[in-house]
């Protein structure tokens, strides 16, 4: 059933959340609360060097350390040949996968594992740590993408040959594939051209910079029963990655769900489960296990750095006619960046004849990227949306002008395929233009920048269940992990198909053995594909209480009718009764057959394609080189906004991490390729007292997919501010900065250079 | 018949010996995959585990149902995820 043009009660409402006590009174139970009788502490033993060869690792004086239970290297982990599998947020090879929790032969970065500990107390397991001797043969290293990419640059698999190139290469190399996206004649497109633009563009490695550290508390029983407790984004994720590591049947392993403190992409990948299970395994007790920051900086993924040419063409009157882009992605150590959708997003939000684009996969000596928001979009965005204020520029048009000239519509084809239906960009770019924060005069000295962003949002599998307790009161259960709100959602969809108040329902998140299986919290999916599947089960529910009414009235069901929470007569042939709510249908539930419950597994298509537009204002510290935010609007149609508070939220949260990644984060490494700022001090991540109010303006175009309508939200926000602010600059400096981030130096020596 | 073009370069044009778009009998997705399969061996299972494929326009991740008309256009596309 669809609700989009019903009248709404709940959905669109801002209840108070459902986490929210347990948030501020800090009783929610993180991966790190969890404890067990009996549990003992794991430890990692990570490589001081960024490339180098294992030639021996000696456990012994470890081993006989008083307090240490077990320990374990890449000997108590199955080798697992070559093979990709979808299980996380994209295709993963299980061997590299292996390789990244437990390092078999070299070391590949700072940081990455190769052996683990546990003992009775963490300060045992630490003195463990350090009486595990490893020789090493140290290795040259690269961090650089570019530098990767040189014939001359070490090899870090001899087995990795560059695919998507014709003919395949004869010797190994860092470039894991090579892709391309073509639309039209590229050399034509170019030749109309009367103003041509071209430029390259930097961008960092970032992290994810959850508040959480990786965690978890694992239990090996002796009957081969393994229970897990951890947060993350997917706990059938976890589930399938620790069985196939450790080659157990999934029936074999529970993972419990904990609350978790931030993923943003980084939470779709494992590091610890499946090293703490092998600790379990080997010492009979539950393994508690947990990274520090400096860990988690070292060892977990960020997403890629890149290194981008953006080149445009277009007709004096702003008709662009041909765009190129090349971008060579950091994968990280292994192979898996996100090369293809970064190569698919940068010119989606335009209607363009002429497009081609070639993207690079690298690998290099930092830990393996991970998903953060929007994965690999936010890079080539930040070069599009450069080039393009620059085009503007150079063509004398008014930023937003170009854009709405160019901007991709309903019927437009993409250049990596698929044809834009059903999209609010049009929309969202009105809602731009009639803004108040586009009309404002700036201050003298300020700049003002604007920039787009595109992301495709996806649907997948996803289970609920619904329970009417015997009070009438109702239980949501999921298998989605909760980071941003969707509790609060998924109740209020289940409210609203009931017509009850949402105090009537609780949502919870249940674990693997518990529900049926549900694919990760990512790719901004769950509203739309959870709660497809909440809004199913609910109507199924909906149907048993009309069933269980017919039968206490002793009227055939179609002659019952449920609005408001109750069931009635469907009119006057049908008998003079009274309504019956939930609460008296479940009282009598079973003289009616029994609980009233349902269970809906779905893999949900049709996700609503997000677009968004942002407004910036900095003033530039012509001391000092420092950005600062004075004003920042962020516009996006969120097809509807199921608890629009959260969706605020979400849009409000990823410009912060965007402004971040912008200005001030960034991976610094030494001449030997370490780390130098694991941590919050030095890696430096926006707080509140940089930032001014991030006004989130809510356009609702709704999916017609969804029963509410609802589009993905937490993926777009993160694409547009490093360009926004990269214009916003160039408005207020005169100066194009396109490597971020653009950070007091750079932007210092930007405007001395310039003198 | 419906007509599959292969937009990303990657390894499908490996599998294809380079042939960038070609005309399928299949009508349903799972039907495509075996006939990718049968015909370029490797691409069916490269497409079953790692892409996506857009339909007429609309993005299927996975969903052997879906039909095919014959004047249907199908790309195949790297698999979408998210953060």
């Amino acid at each position: 059933m669809n609700y989009i043009s019903s009248d709404l009660k709940v959905v669109g409402t801002r209840p108070i959340r459902p986490d929210g006590v347990d948030k501020v009174t800090g009783r929610a139970l993180f991966s790190a609360d969890t404890r067990s009788a009996g549990m003992i502490w794991g430890k990692i033993k990570r490589s001081p060097h960024a490339h180098a060869r294992i030639v021996s690792i000696d456990t012994s004086k470890a081993e006989a350390l008083p307090g240490v239970r077990a320990v374990v290297t890449s000997a108590d982990f199955p080798e697992i040949s070559s093979e990709m599998a979808f299980v996380g947020e994209g295709p993963m090879n299980f061997r590299d996968l292996s390789d990244n929790i437990m390092a078999r032969g070299k070391v590949l970065y700072e940081g990455h594992a190769l052996a683990a500990v546990a003992a009775t107390t963490q300060a045992i397991a630490d003195e463990a740590i350090a009486l595990i001797d490893v020789v090493y043969e140290v290795l040259p290293h690269v961090i650089d993408v570019d530098e990767a990419m040189r014939v001359d640059a070490p090899v870090l698999h001899a087995d990795m040959f560059t695919t998507g190139v014709n003919p395949k290469p004869a010797t190994p190399s860092n470039i894991a594939k090579v892709v391309t996206f073509k639309k039209g004649d590229i050399d034509a497109g170019f030749a109309a051209a009367e103003v041509i633009f071209e430029d390259s563009y930097t961008t960092k490695p970032v992290h994810q910079a959850y508040i959480e550290p990786h965690a978890c508390l694992a239990t090996y029983n002796p009957d081969g029963q393994v229970t897990i407790h951890a947060s993350s984004q997917g706990h059938f994720m976890i589930r399938a990655y620790t069985a196939k590591l450790l080659g157990i049947d999934m029936a074999n392993i529970r993972v419990n769900p904990a609350e978790i403190g931030g993923g943003f992409g980084g939470k779709t990948l494992i590091y610890l489960e499946p090293v703490a299970v092998a600790l379990s395994r080997k010492s009979g007790k539950p393994v508690k296990m947990q990274m520090t920051r400096e860990d988690v900086f070292r060892a977990s993924g960020p997403t890629s750095g890149a290194s981008v040419t953006v080149k445009l063409g277009a007709k004096k009157d702003g008709t662009i006619v041909a765009a190129q882009q090349v971008l060579k992605f950091q994968a990280g150590a292994y192979a898996g960046s996100p090369i293809g959708p970064g190569c698919m997003c940068g010119f989606a939000m335009y209607d363009i004849e002429n497009i081609d684009v070639l993207g690079y996969d690298v690998v290099s000596n930092r830990p393996k990227v991970a998903a953060y928001r929007a994965p690999g979009a936010p890079i080539s965005s930040f070069a599009v949306e450069c080039a393009v204020d620059d085009l503007a520029r150079m063509l004398g048009m008014d930023p937003l002008a170009l854009r709405e000239k160019n901007a991709a519509v309903n019927g437009t084809k993409t250049h990596y395929g698929p044809t834009h239906a059903n999209i609010g960009y049009t929309q969202v770019l009105e809602a731009t233009r009639a803004h108040p924060h586009w009309k404002a005069p700036l201050a003298e000295g300020h700049g003002r920048g604007l920039a787009v962003g595109f992301w495709f949002n996806i649907g997948g599998e996803s289970s609920a269940t619904v329970h009417v307790n015997e009070d009438g009161s109702v239980v949501v259960a999921t298998g989605s992990p909760d980071v941003g709100g969707s509790r609060a959602s998924m109740g209020m969809m289940a409210a609203e198909v009931l017509g009850i108040d949402i105090s009537k329902v609780r949502a919870t998140i249940a674990d693997t053995a518990s529900i049926g299986y549900t694919f990760v919290t990512g790719g901004s999916r769950v509203t739309f594909a959870t709660g497809m599947a909440v809004t199913q089960a609910t109507e199924k529910v909906v149907e048993q209480l009309k069933a269980r009414a017919a039968q206490t009235w002793d009227i055939p069901v179609d002659a019952v009718e449920w609005r408001d929470g109750k069931a009635y007569p469907a009119g006057t042939n049908a008998g003079a009764f009274e309504p019956l709510d939930l609460a008296a249908i479940a009282l009598k539930q079973a003289r009616t057959g029994g609980p009233i419950n349902s269970e809906v597994s779905i893999n949900a298509q049709g996700a609503g394609a997000g677009f968004g537009a942002h407004i910036c204002d900095v003033a530039v510290d012509k001391e000092t080189g420092k950005v600062e935010i004075i004003r920042y609007t962020a516009i996006q149609d969120v097809g509807k906004a199921i608890h629009p508070s959260y969706v605020e939220g979400q849009i409000q949260g990823g410009a912060v991490q965007g402004i971040g990644w912008a200005l001030s984060e960034e991976y610094i490494y030494n001449d030997k390729g370490l780390m130098e700022n694991p941590g919050f001090l030095d890696y430096r991540c926006p707080v509140a007292s940089d930032l001014p109010m991030i006004e989130a303006v809510l356009v609702e175009v709704p999916n017609p997919r969804h029963p509410f309508g609802a589009r993905g939200v937490g993926e777009v926000p993160i694409i547009p501010p490093m360009a926004a602010i990269s214009n916003a600059i160039k408005g207020a400096t005169g100066l194009r900065m396109p490597d971020l981030p653009m950070s007091p130096p750079k932007v210092r020596a930007a405007m001395d250079a310039a003198l | 018949m419906p007509k599959v073009v292969l937009s990303s370069g990657s390894a499908s044009l490996e599998l294809t010996g380079g042939v960038t778009a070609f005309e399928v009998e299949a009508t349903s997705f799972r039907r495509l995959i075996l006939e990718l399969e049968a015909r370029f061996p490797g691409l069916g299972h490269q497409v079953e585990e790692s892409m996506a494929v857009a339909i007429d326009g609309e993005i299927f991740q996975d969903a052997y149902g879906v039909e095919l008309r014959p004047e249907s256009e199908i790309v195949l596309i790297p698999k979408i995820g998210g953060g």
